[in-house]
């Protein structure tokens, strides 16, 4: 049977077709999840796309924490289905209280549009096992709220567990506490980072690197030997 | 029906940089304002409540403000009933 992996699309998401096309390439079927739908169309795992949901009014990713679609999927990650935030999908994530911590406006106040190296920090998770350990990858960042943040005991629980699943390389682009670039859950199977794999898929869009692709090779392999 | 105005402030933690209300703050003595040590910038939401504003109401806007309005994690809120 096919592995179905379903994309939620906010107002306001922007990249949902680039994580469809991610979701296609990795050898998954992609299914477009609407958030306003409870229902997530017996999906094996969700990926929640970047973007501005909501416009962001009130906080990044806050208003979307409470549309029908999270209500589903919070329950469903709770119960062990693998969840990846991207950027946006990050900051619904933390609002939604499925990772610690929060994500607020870069340090510098400008939008961000780069390249960015990171570093795997944590090769074991749902999204990640198809990354070698330390291994560093280039993948584009685009972002305007991008600034992770959590009280020091929180910072030390990540640490000490290995949660801190990746972190910027050569340069901190948003003032992140301890160059945090993306977080897991403690079991595994929720992962939120502000970078965009998805956008790097193709040789020939992004970087001109697919680095971004193990993410979803990732967690096809992890769902096909479940 | 009357309806009274209930206020909730929301602001940035103390230990949490805010780069908006310094990046003000460092605009200020260009503009001639001088002797502001610090600005630190947060948020107001009013709300037109209808009906009584008694201990109930008050508690359901408690309530909204924790779970929404403002992220626990890096902010702090005050709700008051303005006259």
């Amino acid at each position: 049977m096919t592995t179905r992996i379903g994309v939620v699309t906010f107002p306001g998401t922007l990249d949902d077709r680039d994580s469809l096309r991610a979701v296609r390439l990795a050898g998954a079927e992609p299914v477009s999840l609407w958030h306003r739908d409870k229902d997530l169309h017996q999906v094996d795992a969700v990926v929640l796309a970047g973007g501005f949901s909501y416009g962001d009014y009130l906080r990044a990713g806050a208003i979307s924490r409470f549309s029908p679609v999270m209500e589903t999927i919070t329950e469903q990650a709770r119960a062990g289905m693998p969840v990846l935030g991207i950027c946006n999908g990050f900051q619904v994530l933390t609002e939604a209280h499925l990772l610690p911590g929060a994500m607020l406006r870069n340090n510098h106040l400008h939008f961000i549009c780069r390249d960015q190296k990171l570093r795997v920090e944590n090769a074991q998770t749902a999204w990640t096992g198809d990354y070698e350990q330390g291994q560093e990858i280039s993948v584009p960042l685009k972002n305007m709220d991008g600034r992770y943040v959590a009280d020091e005991r929180t910072l030390d629980e990540l640490e000490a567990e290995g949660r801190v699943a990746f972190r910027y390389v050569d340069m901190n682009p948003n003032g992140s506490l301890r160059d945090i670039a993306g977080i897991t859950n403690a079991e595994g199977n929720v992962v939120g980072l502000m970078p965009h794999p998805e956008h790097a898929v193709e040789p020939l869009i992004g970087t001109g690197r697919t680095d971004g692709l193990p993410f979803f090779t990732s967690v096809l392999k992890k769902l096909v030997s479940a | 029906m009357p309806v009274a105005r209930v206020v909730v402030d929301v602001m940035l933690k103390p230990e949490i940089l805010d780069p908006q209300g310094q990046a003000v703050q460092r605009a200020l003595p260009r503009l001639g304002f001088e002797g502001i040590a610090d600005v630190r910038q947060g948020k107001r939401f009013e709300l037109e409540v209808e009906g009584e504003v008694d201990q109930a109401a008050l508690d359901r806007i408690h309530k909204m403000a924790e779970t929404f309005l403002a992220n626990t994690v890096i902010e702090d809120f005050t709700v008051k009933v303005e006259a």
